[in-house]
Parts: C-alpha cells; structure tokens; sequence
C-alpha cells in the first residue's frame, strides 16, 4: 500500500494557535498604515506620464524615471491650484502622501501639490496658455481694432482702490477734460478677479446694444496698478483674454508697470505699459485736436483764398494773352489786307494801259517799219516791171520801124496773111499813127 | 451730417483742404467744398465744445438692468 501522503496542513496543525492570518483587506489596511505613517509628508519629482482624468475631475497620472514608475492621483480640489497644464513629458516636484488603493491594491501618491520643475508654476501655465492662444489667433494684428480718434464716452474696467483709477481719471482731466467716463468697478486681484473683469467687458459690450448711438462706449481702458506678478495674474487668465478679443469695443490693456507683459496685453487692441499712459493714448489733449482744428479751418480759407488768386492769375494771363492774341491777329490781317490791296493794285486793268500803249506804239512802229519795207519792195519790183514792161510794150518796137496790123472792123492783129481777103480793111499801126488800107491783093 | 463722427468729419476736412490746396477746381466745385469745409470744421468745434465732464459708474440694478450712477470722485481719494 502505498504511503499515505503528508498531510500538509496537518503538520502545522502545531502552530495553527500561534499564526494569524489576516484577511486581505487588514493586510491591504494595515500596508496602508504603514506606507501612510511612512510617506505622508513627501516630495518626488519624476517626469508626468499617461494622464487622463475621469469625469468626476479627478486626474490620475504617473511619475517615471529611467527604472521606476509611480503611480499618481490628483483630486480635483488640489488641481484647483494648479495653473499651468499637466502633460506628458513634463518634469515636475510633486508634494502628497503615499496610500494604497484598497480595491486594486495598488499604491499610489496622492499629489497636493504639483509644481513644474526648474521653472516657476506661474511662468509655465503663462508660456502654456500664451502658445494656446497664440494658436488660436487671439494675438493676431489683424484682429486688432482701429482706436477712436476721439472718443466720446471711455468705459473703464478696474478697481475703484488703487492708483490706477486715480491716475487715469487725472490724465483724462488734464487732456481733455470734458470726456465722459464710464466704470465698472472690479476686483482686480484675489478670488474672483479674472471672472469680474471678464463680466465688465461683457457689460460694455452688452450695454453698447441696449443703448442708442449717442450713448455707444467708444472704447475700453482694462487695467490696474502695479504689483507681484500674482497680483497681476487675474490678466493672464484665458477668461479675460477671451473676453477682450471677443469684446467689439477697441480695448486698451494698461497692466501694472512698463516691464510687466500680461496675456492681456497680447489679445487687447492696444498696449498700454501704465494706466496714466493708457489714458494718454485713449484720447488726443484737446488743445491738440482744437490747433489741428483751427489749422485745417485755416487751410480751408487760404486754399480758396489761393484758388481765386491762382484763377485771378490765369484770368489775368487769359485777358493779356487775348489781347495780344487780338493784336496780332489785326496785324496779321492788316499784313495780309495790305498784301492784297498790293496785290489788287497790281491786277488793275487800268496799270495794264501804259503797258499795253507801249506795246502798242511798238507794233504801230513794226507795222510801220514793214509796211515801209514792203513799200519799198513793192516799189522796186513795180518799177522793175515798168521797165520790163515798157521793153514789152510793141509800141517801142514801133519806134524801131516795126508796125502791126489789125484786121478791121474787128480789131483783131494779123498774123498770117491767109487770114484776110482782097477788099478787107486793115489798119496798121506804126510808131506814131495808124493807117487804114484796103487789101488789094493777097499773095 | 448730424451723425457723423467726430474723426470723420476731421478726416473729411483735412481732405478738402488737401483738395483745395491742390487746387484742381473749378471755382463753383472749389466754393462747394469750402462751404462742405466750413460745415464739418462746425460740427467738430461743436463737438469739442460741447462735451461736458462726466464720470459714471456702471452698476446693475436687481433686475439685472444697467444703470449709470454718477460717480462720486472723493470716493477715490484714499
């Protein structure tokens, strides 16, 4: 038969009155006490890792380094505190107690406190919501408003204690002090500060739709005096930069000292580095706006003075030109008037008589020299033929003996003797008288 | 004309007289102007004589509706 088996449990039944056993609840509780009395007042710093937050606003979150992980939880009232953003990544000095999460069995740090580390808690939660916003756009110059040249009513949002207030109700009354001004009194530091001031910018915007154009907010001073960079902080809050670029009215920042910068002042439409100066550049000085004023007036007058003066001018030069013009144009005219009457004169049909009465006489005196010339031709060639002729004449040929017959009663000279018959009359002509015969024969 | 803003009708006059001192105008056009001129550079010393000194506060009364209450400037002094 084979050896019964050891029964375990028995063998300790020996020490079964000495041992405890606890339950694992007393053991979790009493590992609680222990971790709790131990690390109850801690400091740790680690790199954040995994955050989430679950709805009731509790974050859980964990602290590494390169060989450890330590897991965190932040309730809400702690992370109350807490300006800037938690992230990953970030290397922070945790302040809390170590306890045990009875229901997971897990321990934990409990952080009340949570500071960045190396660089201030302020400064980080500014330069996280400063890059926020900057992605945003609210700091972007195209969403910055024109200034009213001159305003009529100037809504200012700050403490009704304080320089501030004092010292911009001083420089309004020294500038132009007929201004009206409009307050809304805030908190501007402490509890309550950033929701107040981000309310009375509201207030001016909503007031301006109530009222009538006559009674419009013109544009807004937002400010206080100087003081900590926390009793600034209301100025860095997301709710009042989101409350002055959404406000319609032009803003003025006017934050504490020159070297102070808040969010503020990034989003507002115009920085200004003091209160006094703030009120400075919300309005011109009124003798400023009155000499400009009076200068324009002034440029008014003389601009129309110059204008008739420059017209008189070119009046006059128009005149003294037409006149001149006029002159010439006459003599011009009477050149030309002249030139024609010279002209004419030459054209007169009666100038052309002398010339004709030359040309005139001198063909009188050519017709006069030919005809003499032909005269005297003529003559010679009629003498010429007298002469000829009178050697012709049969007369002269009487006169050398010769004489010639005419067969009578007709007249008619005889040539040959055939031609007349015994018993007619003749006559014969001899040099001087004629004689009749009667024919007694022909042979 | 009555609405016109004070910067406006500043702007508007310092371009007239601009115009005018450029003087391309007939003389009808350039009268014109100047009476337009005259007109604003009314309204603006109107405007700047006629505004008179005063400081509110901006409270909110039960009902929630603004009011404007005068504010009393000792109040300030510490």
């Amino acid at each position: 038969m084979p050896k019964a088996p050891p029964d375990l449990f028995t063998q300790n039944t020996s020490l079964k009155d000495n041992r405890h056993i606890y339950t694992v609840s007393e053991l979790t509780q009493n590992i609680k006490l222990v971790l709790e009395n131990t690390f109850a007042q801690v400091w740790v710093e680690g790199e954040v890792s995994g955050i989430g937050r679950i709805q009731t606003g509790t974050t859980f979150l964990s602290l590494k380094d390169s060989n450890s992980l330590l897991k965190c939880v932040i309730f809400p009232s702690n992370l109350n505190a807490v300006k800037f953003e938690i992230k990953d990544g970030l290397k922070v000095i945790c302040f809390g107690r170590v306890s045990v999460y009875e229901k997971t069995g897990q321990y934990q740090l409990y952080i009340e406190k949570i500071e960045p580390k190396g660089i201030g808690s302020l400064q980080l939660a500014l330069e996280q919501l400063k890059e926020k916003l900057e992605k945003e756009g609210l700091f972007a110059v195209e969403h910055k408003k024109p200034m009213p040249y001159l305003p009529s009513r100037i809504g200012v949002v700050t403490s009704l204690t304080g320089a501030a207030i004092k010292d911009i109700l001083k420089v309004l009354d020294r500038r132009f002090k007929d201004v009206n001004i409009i307050i809304n009194p805030v908190r501007v530091q402490g509890e309550g500060a950033k929701e107040d001031i981000a309310q009375a910018i509201q207030d001016f915007n909503r007031l301006n739709q109530q009222v009538g154009m006559e009674a419009q907010i013109d544009v807004l001073i937002v400010g206080r005096g100087g003081g900590s960079i926390e009793d600034l902080w209301a100025f860095n809050e997301e709710i009042v930069a989101r409350a002055i670029y959404n406000s319609r009215i032009p803003i003025i920042s006017a934050v504490g000292h020159e070297r102070d910068w808040t969010i503020a002042d990034l989003v507002a439409d115009l920085r200004a580095p003091t209160p006094s100066v703030a009120a400075e550049l919300v309005i011109p000085k009124k003798e400023d706006v009155s000499h400009e004023l009076d200068g324009f007036i002034g440029g008014l007058r003389k601009g129309l003075q110059d204008l008739v003066l420059s017209l008189d001018e070119t009046m006059d030069d128009l005149i003294h030109r037409l006149s001149l013009n006029a002159g010439h144009i006459w003599e011009l005219n009477r050149t030309q008037c002249v030139s024609a009457t010279k002209k004419l004169t030459l054209l007169n049909p009666a100038a052309l008589i002398p010339q004709y009465k030359t040309r005139m006489l001198d063909l009188a005196k050519q017709i006069y020299v030919r005809m003499d010339h032909l005269f005297k031709l003529k003559n010679s060639q009629f003498f010429g033929l007298i002469e000829k002729l009178s050697s012709l004449n049969p007369l002269n040929i009487l006169a050398r003996g010769y004489s010639v017959t005419f067969k009578m009663p007709e007249g008619k000279i005889i040539k040959e003797a055939k031609s007349i018959k015994t018993g007619d009359t003749i006559k014969t002509r001899v040099y001087k008288g004629d004689i009749f015969s009667k024919v007694t024969e022909v042979s | 004309m009555a609405e016109i803003k004070f910067e406006e009708a500043l702007k508007k006059l310092e371009k007239i007289v601009e115009d005018l001192e450029k003087g391309d105008f007939s003389l009808d056009e350039a009268l014109k102007k100047y009476q337009e001129g005259l007109e604003l550079s009314r309204l603006c010393s109107q405007r700047l004589e006629s505004a008179k000194k005063k400081i509110d506060l901006l409270v909110k009364n039960k009902k929630g509706e603004f009011e404007l209450k005068p504010l009393d400037e000792s109040k300030i002094e510490e």
